[in-house]
């Protein structure tokens, strides 16, 4: 257990080496929820709710997403992906930890670093300028807090499913990307799902990837309550396990054929 | 002449390793298609719930977007500098490319060249005939030049733009993941800009003027009288963009000094 904590540390301290990407990082997210909040009150145009979200909450809802996206967000399937390509896995395979395990904690000191340096700085930034609304309730944050450590936990499964998908294809770039949109699309980072018609939503329910982003954004913005709210973490805690079955299983049949190209 | 002989050679050498790895370009193709597929849901889903945009229309916003598609397609062929500092300054690359007695920008566009980028101009092109045919513009004969000179001067700035970033590993030792971020202000250009605050209309204007690539030129094509001047600056500021970003370069090749790698 140690050393996975330790890992977490000694990616957090990376990220901090890298000082210039921190202040443009702050700035470009300032822009971007300001850039959404005009669209957005371009597209309400007047009105004072759409799908039963107004203005107000609809500026929370793109806020949250996007810094939300900053911790959950992680290239652990691209990293795998080069690890492979590079040979170094065979390396990685010998030493005393869980090769996944690792690359998941990596993950998770990238997002620390992300939530508390980048994102929750921009936030308190743009709340200066833009009327956010957060909620009062102590129990809102916490179910929040949770539902975005879900987040992380089903992206990141995702990412290994794809990385471990490359022992078998070699070449995935293509793949990858496409899974990268994918994820904006349907997760609700660019759109909240009500929005979709009726259809889309229900093909949506059996995809994990509302899970990522949507339900994370409508706990914040209270937009989901009471037994929504319990129900959403119910989905994502089930999403969280279900995922864990086709990684251990892609993965026992990976190491069986696992071709080292040099290195 | 020496520069024009070496890029068809380029040219060459590339649809050979292209065609090596048919399945991947499908792929590519594929993905590249999707990421613009997501735009235009966002599209197509806010303008099932309103009408209008700040008094534009839907197939006003979606003209915009399949003009916005030509230049970037054309500016994502050329200019791939996506990986420029891991590539070329932290695995060394750029000493090789600056032994050859050749502008080492030129050679680094060539051999990053991704000529499949194009295909994305074809959907751009579906989307405004589709948009138009609905908003039934009326086009002139030399709106062909016109937009040709719009597209060239749109790529321009996209690739000035991000040519000064990837400068930027010349003076700071920093890895920089500002590259993915620009790109997402860079989509806010497309829409109307009187939606936004006079700040942000100036940034997308004078500061990072990706307004010029979107929602100026293609409101010429929509006989939208007021933005005309704004339209017909689009190549002056690519080619302004684009001379300040390969002046940048070249002040940072001098200050160069490698990893050591």
């Amino acid at each position: 257990m140690g050393k996975y904590v330790e890992m977490v540390r000694i990616r957090f301290l990376m990220m901090l080496a890298y000082r210039t990407n921190y202040y443009t990082g702050i700035l470009i997210y300032a822009i971007n929820i300001a850039a959404y909040y005009f669209l957005w009150s371009a597209i309400y145009g007047g009105k004072s709710s759409m799908q039963g979200m107004s203005l107000g909450q609809m500026t929370t809802y793109v806020a949250i997403s996007w810094l939300a996206r900053a911790f959950y967000f992680n290239n652990l399937d691209r990293e795998i992906a080069m690890e492979i390509r590079d040979g170094k896995v065979a390396v990685e395979l010998i030493r005393p930890y869980s090769y996944l395990g690792m690359k998941a904690v990596q993950g998770l000191g990238e997002g620390l670093f992300r939530l508390f340096f980048l994102s929750l700085p921009g936030l308190f930034f743009v709340s200066l300028f833009l009327p956010l609304q957060f909620p009062g309730h102590a129990k809102t944050w916490l179910s929040f807090g949770l539902s975005l450590l879900f987040s992380f936990i089903i992206f990141s499964e995702l990412n290994l499913l794809a990385g471990v998908v490359t022992f078998f294809t070699f070449r995935n770039e293509g793949l990858l990307r496409a899974k990268r949109f994918i994820i904006d699309l349907f997760s609700g980072l660019i759109l909240p799902l009500s929005f979709y018609p009726d259809w889309a939503q229900r093909a949506m329910m059996y995809f994990p990837f509302q899970a990522i982003s949507y339900i994370p954004s409508m706990i914040m913005t209270e937009s989901f309550k009471g037994a929504a709210v319990r129900d959403g973490l119910l989905l994502q805690a089930t999403w969280c396990i279900v995922l864990l079955f086709p990684i251990g299983w892609l993965w026992r049949a990976a190491k069986k054929r696992l071709v080292v190209q040099g290195g | 002449m020496f520069y024009v002989s070496v890029f068809f050679q380029y040219m060459a050498q590339y649809m050979k390793t292209k065609l090596q790895y048919r399945a991947d370009l499908f792929v590519e193709w594929l993905s590249d298609f999707m990421a613009q597929a997501v735009n235009l849901v966002f599209l197509l889903v806010v303008f099932g719930h309103t009408t209008l945009l700040h008094g534009w229309s839907r197939d006003e916003i979606l003209f915009i977007y399949g003009f916005f598609l030509v230049p970037y397609a054309v500016f994502g062929a050329f200019f791939n500098l996506w990986d420029f500092n891991e590539r070329y300054i932290v695995q060394g690359e750029m000493d090789r490319v600056l032994t050859r007695p050749l502008n080492s920008l030129f050679q680094i566009v060539l051999e990053r060249m991704e000529l499949e980028s194009l295909l994305g101009a074809v959907p751009g092109l579906i989307i405004m005939l589709y948009a138009g045919s609905r908003l039934s513009l009326s086009f002139h004969w030399y709106d062909v030049f016109v937009f040709i000179l719009f597209v060239i001067g749109g790529a321009l700035i996209y690739a000035g733009i991000f040519i000064s970033l990837a400068t930027i590993s010349f003076f700071a030792d920093a890895r920089t993941s500002i590259m993915p971020m620009m790109y997402n202000i860079s989509s806010y250009g497309r829409y109307p800009i009187d939606i936004y605050h006079r700040v942000i209309r100036y940034i997308l204007t004078w500061v990072l003027p990706f307004a010029f690539v979107g929602v100026y030129p293609a409101a010429y094509f929509l006989d939208k009288k007021e933005w005309y001047s704004y339209a017909f600056f689009t190549p002056v500021v690519g080619m302004v963009c684009f001379t300040v970003s390969v002046m940048l370069w070249n002040a940072g090749v001098r200050r160069y000094r490698g990893t050591g790698s």
